[in-house]
């Protein structure tokens, strides 16, 4: 048996404008599990990609099981036994958890011994006994899109599992799970580890990584940086050799300081009776306001029926004593509200348009010539000012959105709103999915935001920045806001208590 | 930090993303020095009149495929305003008259009915999409049967003929006619305001910044405050104006109307449009672009006609010609992988 079950050599791969991946390597053993992290923009993804057949190499090899091969597509990588799962899941909702796991490779019977057809009753036998395999338990033949995102989740771990897989790639796999069903996905991993299988486990949560993993690759700039025994690392070595440069402090200093009452929530409920109910909540002038909740509080959805996108059945919003009627988006705008929404894909970047198209967007009513015309030349000065100040990593203004990272996006995001000055920000997840230097550097504005005298309202899903960057903590649970915590009081334990106290 | 290129280096980068183009180009090249009467003066004026009137269509759905939408009912509803202006225009003494009893009307007073009667007709078009949130494509499936109906009962499916005289030749006639000069087309003058009009209105306006925003995702505009209910109804209405434009200068360019007058425009306009990189894809589209992709397509069809192709294979080239420009489009996308 060789001592690897693959290895990927001297990968590069370009794409216009950014070299993604500069002689990148990996080396996989077999029966463990395999952290590799990078900051966001390291080419992570990129190098799971290749892995995948998704991207094509443009130099490097893959060595798999002693033998070199050549990927043409994720077909042939499932064949081979490697299996992905996607940082962002695609499955087809209105199909059954048994078509989706195993589509493209239905179980086939022949009809009158010649007519093929698909058979379904093995197909949701098999599928019943692969979830249960994952200790997921639920039936076969519900339409996928009826699921939660972790119950999704499994859904895909199960897929990989059917293919017998003997390389299965985690791209963030905790990133929208309870802590409850990490565990739950932890014992998966222990449970095909001893089957033998190969894990890349790609995540920016360190305490999980130093948790689940044998080994730690960390690539920055798309370069591989080294391989070390998880037992040896901690998680500031990481980190310094993840940004390459020592990281004093994970939060910055504050320096704002909450004044009078301005932003005012009353009895806001959702006409959905199962979402947001009864909320009432104040936000202080430069105060930051965390939100923490388990996954399905419906602080999002709270946020959204603030900012218009989902409609409420009574409640009122008020801004310094003042009513504010919002129904849309453009209201809420114009009521000088901003919200940087949760799913940057769904409802945040235009992927074919530029960075300046994408900046400007919110804001083009204030660049009007005569009313009319758009004056370009200040829109272009806009957005090189806001290129600047957010440190966005970019060929040009005119680069299409798409082609940069997703730390590189959220920071352009957050420029277009910035751009309407807007007196409250809702912040949904502001730094999901995005590595520990960007992510320092959103706290930065974060912070600077507030000093400046704006009311920030900040969902987060990890305790470390809601206990960090909040002044004071609002805690959901069920749709119900159970409770405030002071910013400096608040801790794991107790927030955890008043998220968890279902009715 | 702008990657200047050279100027070799970006004829070749054109070449090879505008494939249709280019052969088109040098088909037509080939034509000037080989067929006879290609390269004169009456198939330069027969070329840009065609291509200005077609111009005027791919404009108006431009905005709808922007929008990952599609406008079906284009064409026929260029035939219906083309019908009306006929009817409303004709002579006094004319024997075949429609309407016998009506006075003879202004050639300007009935332009501005037909404008405002493609207007509410796209403004329907625009409130079935994005307020009863019907697919575009079904929606103006629709729409297109409706308007098609429309048409036959207000013509009783009758030729119409008979125009006044002033419509006829102001619109066929020339400007800045000259002794030396022979003059442009009024069709091209009509057609380089709008070139001017669509040019300011994607690149300079809200409109237009609204419209790509919404092409490139419709959900994100929406939460950034783009009211999208409102700019698409504006986008269907602008293309009413369009092909009520095209057909009012349609039957003064061919002397007469019918029903039938417009069957398949929407096609190659949308054809006209992808050819000229309009994304399928939504998002992409410039006016130049669109220009450049309506004069391949109307230059393919003179082509042909000098080549002595018998008509029927015009429309297998022509369909041929489609399905490669949106096969040729998806690939820029599904490449870059």
């Amino acid at each position: 048996m060789q001592e690897y079950r693959l290895e990927m050599r001297g990968v590069c791969k370009s794409f216009p404008g950014v070299k993604a991946l500069d002689h990148a390597q990996l080396r996989l053993r077999p029966g463990t599990v395999h952290a590799l992290m990078g900051e966001n923009g390291a080419g992570k993804s990129t190098l799971m990609k290749c892995m995948f057949g998704i991207y094509e190499m443009d130099e490097g090899e893959v060595i798999f099981e002693g033998k070199p091969v050549k990927l043409s597509g994720p077909l042939e990588a499932l064949e081979m036994g490697i299996a992905m799962v996607h940082q962002e899941l695609q499955p087809i909702p209105a199909r059954t958890v048994g078509e989706n796991i195993f589509l493209g490779r239905y179980p086939m019977k022949k009809l009158f011994g010649i007519i093929p057809m698909v058979d379904h009753d093995k197909m949701y036998a098999d599928t019943a006994a692969l979830l249960k395999k994952v200790r997921m338990e639920f039936d076969p033949k519900q339409p996928l899109g009826e699921l939660s995102v972790s119950q999704m989740q499994s859904v895909e771990i199960a897929k990989a599992v059917s293919a017998n897989c003997k390389v299965l790639i985690l791209d963030e796999p905790t990133s929208s799970l309870t802590q409850n069903e990490v565990e739950a996905l932890f014992r998966i991993i222990e449970d095909l580890k001893a089957d033998g299988v190969s894990i890349v486990y790609i995540s920016h949560k360190m305490d999980e990584i130093l948790r689940i993993s044998d080994e730690v690759t960390i690539m920055r700039d798309g370069q591989y940086v080294g391989t070390w025994d998880a037992k040896e690392l901690t998680t500031d070595l990481i980190i310094t050799r993840m940004v390459g440069r020592e990281l004093a402090n994970l939060f910055p200093h504050r320096e704002n300081v909450p004044g009078e009452v301005v932003f005012e929530v009353e009895d806001f409920t959702s006409i959905n009776p199962r979402s947001f109910r009864d909320v009432n909540f104040n936000v202080r002038k430069g105060e930051i306001l965390g939100v923490a909740g388990l996954v399905g509080a419906q602080r999002t959805e709270l946020m959204e029926g603030l900012f218009g996108i989902r409609s409420h059945s009574k409640g009122t919003i008020k801004y310094q004593g003042k009513e504010m009627v919002i129904n849309r988006p453009k209201d809420a705008i114009d009521n000088g509200i901003a919200m940087l929404t949760e799913d940057r894909r769904a409802t945040g970047i235009m992927g074919v348009l530029s960075i300046a198209d994408n900046i400007s967007v919110a804001s083009l009513l204030k660049y009007l010539h005569f009313g009319v015309a758009i004056n370009n030349k200040k829109i272009e000065e806009l957005v090189q000012d806001n290129i600047k100040k957010m440190n966005t990593k970019t060929p040009s203004s005119k680069t299409p959105i798409q082609s940069l990272s997703g730390g590189n996006q959220q920071k352009v995001l957050i420029g277009r709103w910035l751009a309407n000055d807007p007196d409250v920000l809702i912040l949904d997840e502001p730094t999901r999915g995005i590595d520990v230097g960007a992510k320092y550097e959103i706290y930065t504005i974060i912070a600077e935001l507030a000093k400046q005298g704006k009311s920030i309202i900040m969902i987060s899903s990890e305790m470390a920045e809601i206990i960090g960057m909040s002044d004071r903590v609002m805690v959901m649970c069920d749709g119900r806001v159970t409770g405030f915590i002071d910013g400096k009081d608040a801790t794991q334990e107790n927030i955890m208590e008043l998220a968890t106290q279902f009715e | 930090m702008k990657t200047k290129q050279s100027i070799p280096r970006k004829i070749v980068a054109y070449i090879k993303g505008n494939p249709i183009v280019v052969a088109m180009i040098l088909v037509a090249l080939y034509c000037c020095f080989t067929v006879d009467n290609f390269a004169s003066m009456a198939n330069f004026n027969n070329l840009a009149s065609n291509t200005s009137v077609r111009f005027l269509i791919a404009l108006g759905v431009s905005g709808c495929l922007i929008t990952k939408g599609t406008d079906l009912s284009a064409g026929r509803q260029v035939g219906l305003a083309a019908c009306i202006a006929g009817v409303l225009l004709q002579r006094a003494d004319y024997t075949g008259r429609l309407f016998p009893n009506m006075p003879e009307m202004n050639m300007w007073v009935v332009l501005l009915i037909v404008l405002a009667i493609g207007c509410v007709i796209g403004c329907i078009n625009g409130i079935i999409i994005s307020i009863l949130n019907v697919p575009p494509f079904i929606a103006t499936l629709g729409t297109q049967t409706i308007v098609y109906g429309t048409c036959l009962i207000f013509t009783n499916a009758q030729p119409i003929g008979g125009f006044q005289k002033a419509y006829t030749t102001f619109l066929n006639g020339k400007l800045f006619k000259t002794e030396g000069f022979a003059g442009i087309p009024l069709y091209l003058v009509v057609a380089v305001i709008f070139f001017a009009i669509f040019w300011f209105l994607y690149n300079k306006t809200t409109y237009g910044k609204y419209m790509y925003a919404i092409g490139g995702n419709e959900n994100a505009a929406e939460v950034s405050g783009v009211n999208t209910k409102k700019s698409k109804i504006l986008i269907y209405t602008v293309a009413g104006f369009m092909y009520a434009m095209a057909g009012y200068l349609l039957a003064a360019k061919s002397g007469g109307a019918s029903s039938g007058l417009g069957n398949g425009y929407e096609l190659e306009a949308i054809a006209g449009s992808t050819i000229g990189g309009v994304s399928t894809t939504g998002g992409i589209g410039t006016v130049g672009g669109i220009l450049v992709g309506v004069l391949v397509f109307e230059l393919l069809k003179v082509v042909l006609q000098f080549l002595q192709v018998n008509p029927y294979y015009n429309y297998i080239a022509q369909g041929l010609v489609i399905v490669i420009a949106v096969a040729l489009d998806i690939r820029k996308y599904v490449k870059k992988k």
